[in-house]
């Protein structure tokens, strides 16, 4: 076999990896403020993925160009849903807001299949079949553009929770949240806000993921699933743990098809996260917790 | 003598009691399974309408759609369907066949899928029920002597036995031939039927190229680049492929992206002709060969699908998901029409006798075998051209001629 293939294939995973990292990140937000785990989180995804198709197929947007008005969408979304709907739940018991967010879950996915059918539905771009050859290196553009965009959104992110004073107050609010209201924050409307921020994420996501998977709405269990060993395997509530960990998945999962079997490539994947359970639970960038 | 007659009356009481119940029961079971002449057949529909198959089980359901008016023209009885989605699950095809027999289906048709269609067909003969497989190639599904279950579908050693033959036609046609292939199959009880049968099928029939890979995968996979890279590695003339739709779908989108053109696709199986997949790709969809059950557009009744399918869907073509569905209620409406009853050991025993001759796929036409498959089925190669599908093998039932080599990707931009 070609040497050129292992290079290839390890950047085709890198790039898959930072889409599943972004796809993660939601996650890991809504849980490091919020902690409330939500288990509709791939399919609200595809909720963004077919407004993208949509927004492509009618009007000719391009997905990457929608990321930002989808985000924002999202953005209320989340908010609202915050406010009305999850809110009641903080400080119940957590199997209750495990029925919750299963019960959104299932809502959501029957909702799109009426909507849109079972069909496997895709956003055509005038890019969707180009690929850049650098030397033996052929890099898929779609890829290659999500990917960029995976790293430009979690930049922002970062940037906001580091730098902006909102995000050193939900920061604040995520390390104690008695002490954030003992000093005044208005912890409701921070969660609110981080709600709203994750799925942001998820809408930014979804609008990437749309240019390299056709979505169907059987689509969102499966992401939700993805999303999960990811988070759990960089470390559920840390943000660079879930680039790191979508990162790591994506390698994985993609050197393991090469030197394996295609077929086993999932099989590998949920290896590391047994590895990670067994020997680093806290996963790779998370807290020991006392 | 009082507790003797006292027992006696409770004697006669319960046989009386039982027997009432007996009949009671017979009386409000017997409509549900057994109707005279006259009364629509309950035909249990099961297909894959969402999940992985989606795509292929809604094209199977046109089948039925387009099914109606034509037996009602040909002088058939009623078929009164009840659909149920399977999912693409065999758990749940096999929850949704129980319930389809529990709420009064007299006989069953499904479920494209080879794991699908087994599962269904255990149900159907512990329920004594029939079951008429539309598209389903694994071999032990008629070899483990149910009495309920019949296939007009070719087993896998059949289609790839003609796919062979056919391949050399096209070989020898063109005057090119392939020294080398990578071999690509879904995982899938379908594609490892087909990975298994072309182990024991191939050297049979002396083919000019070897097999260089053998790569598994996923059918319900959402990115088969590794897939792509692994075979292009290999260095192989061209591609044999065992796949289904989206999966066809995703592995030529990743040919044009790493942009490697074979020197030609060789499928055995679905996905690569159906509308779903020339209506996504476009021109890219064009070349691929695909060596299938298909219909034999000569016949009367094909006709009649062709021009039923076009008012109802214009611009589908019309494909073996059709065919063989419409094929199904057609053999159910016959062995109904022959049984004069609903009585499912009469029907099962009338879909024995099937003789149909002027039927739609390749072939002189329907009937089983004591195991009940229908063995007379015909293969033929079929190509995609300007989003159309020919005939391009066998001799005798073409209506084009093979472009092999196809035209590279690259080329078509």
């Amino acid at each position: 076999m070609s040497p050129d293939i292992y290079l290839n294939v390890a950047v085709g995973g890198l790039l898959t990896g930072l889409i599943y990292g972004l796809m993660a990140l939601g996650l890991s937000v809504i849980f490091g403020v919020v902690r409330v785990v939500n288990f509709a989180h791939g399919e609200m995804m595809t909720i963004a993925m077919y407004i993208a198709v949509v927004l492509c197929a009618q009007f000719g947007f391009d997905p990457l160009l929608m990321m930002l008005p989808i985000a924002a969408l999202f953005f209320v979304a989340g908010y609202i849903m915050q406010w009305t709907v999850i809110n009641p739940f903080i400080g119940r018991p957590e199997h209750t807001q495990f029925m919750l967010l299963l019960a959104v879950a299932i809502i959501i996915v029957n909702s799109v299949l009426i909507v849109f059918g079972p069909d496997a539905q895709t956003a055509q771009t005038s890019y969707a079949f180009d690929s850049f050859a650098i030397g033996p290196l052929i890099v898929d553009a779609t890829k290659l553009y999500a990917g960029l965009a995976a790293i430009v959104v979690a930049a922002a992110l970062f940037a906001f929770f580091r730098f902006a004073s909102l995000g050193k107050a939900i920061r604040a609010c995520a390390d104690n949240r008695v002490g954030a209201l003992v000093v005044g924050l208005n912890v409701k409307r921070l969660y609110a806000l981080s709600f709203g921020l994750g799925l942001a994420c998820v809408g930014a996501a979804g609008a990437i993921i749309v240019l390299i998977v056709d979505v169907t709405p059987s689509l969102g269990p499966a992401y939700t699933l993805l999303a999960f060993v990811i988070v759990i395997t960089g470390g559920l509530g840390s943000m660079s743990g879930a680039l790191i960990g979508g990162v790591l998945i994506g390698v994985t999962e993609a050197m393991a098809g090469l030197f394996f079997t295609p077929s086993a490539k999932s099989m590998f994947a949920f290896a590391i996260l047994v590895l990670v359970l067994l020997f680093r639970p806290q996963g790779i960038m998370g807290r020991r917790l006392s | 003598m009082s507790s003797g007659s006292g027992e006696g009356w409770a004697a006669v009481n319960r046989r009386r009691l039982l027997a009432g119940a007996a009949a009671t029961t017979a009386m409000l079971a017997s409509p549900a399974v057994v109707r005279a002449q006259g009364a629509a057949l309950k035909v249990g529909v099961l297909l894959p309408r969402s999940g992985a198959q989606a795509g292929i089980g809604q094209d199977c359901f046109r089948g039925v759609e387009i099914a109606g008016p034509i037996l009602k023209a040909n002088g058939f009885p009623d078929l009164q369907i009840m659909s149920a989605d399977t999912e693409t699950s065999v758990d749940t095809a096999r929850a949704r066949a129980e319930k389809l027999i529990a709420d009064g289906a007299q006989l069953l048709v499904g479920a494209f899928d080879s794991g699908q269609s087994s599962a269904i067909a255990q149900v159907a003969e512990q329920k004594g029920i029939p079951f008429v497989i539309n598209i389903a190639a694994a071999p032990p599904i008629t070899e483990q002597g149910y009495k309920f279950v019949f296939r007009n579908f070719p087993i896998a050693g059949s289609i790839l036995g003609d796919a062979f033959v056919n391949q050399k036609e096209i070989f020898a046609e063109t005057g090119v031939t392939p020294k080398s292939v990578v071999f690509l199959h879904c995982n899938d009880t379908f594609g490892t039927a087909m990975k298994n049968g072309i182990g024991a099928v191939m050297p049979k029939f002396n083919m000019p190229y070897t097999i260089k890979e053998t790569i598994s995968y996923d059918p319900t996979a959402r990115d088969l680049s590794v897939e792509i890279s692994k075979a292009k590695a290999t260095g192989a003339d061209a591609l044999l492929v065992v796949s289904r739709l989206n999966d066809a779908i995703l592995l030529t989108r990743e040919l044009v992206k790493q942009r490697w053109s074979p020197m030609g696709i060789l499928s055995m199986g679905p996905g690569w002709y159906e509308d779903q997949y020339l209506k996504t790709l476009g021109k890219l969809g064009d070349g691929p060969l695909s060596f299938v059950p298909w219909y034999d557009p000569n016949k009367k009744l094909s006709k009649q699908l062709e021009t039923e399918l076009a008012k109802k869907y214009p611009g589908i073509n019309l494909n073996i998901n059709h065919v063989y569905t419409f094929e199904a209620l057609l053999i159910a409406a016959d062995a109904y029409k022959r049984a004069k009853t609903a009585d499912p050991k009469a029907l099962a025993d009338a879909i024995r006798a099937t003789n149909i001759t002027d039927n739609v796929s390749a072939g002189p036409g329907i009937s089983f075998d004591a195991k009940g498959q229908n063995e007379k089925l015909k293969n033929v190669a079929i190509q995609n051209r300007g989003g159309k599908l020919v005939t391009v093998a066998p001799k005798g039932s073409t209506n084009a001629k093979p472009q092999w080599p196809m035209l590279a990707y690259d080329k078509r931009r």
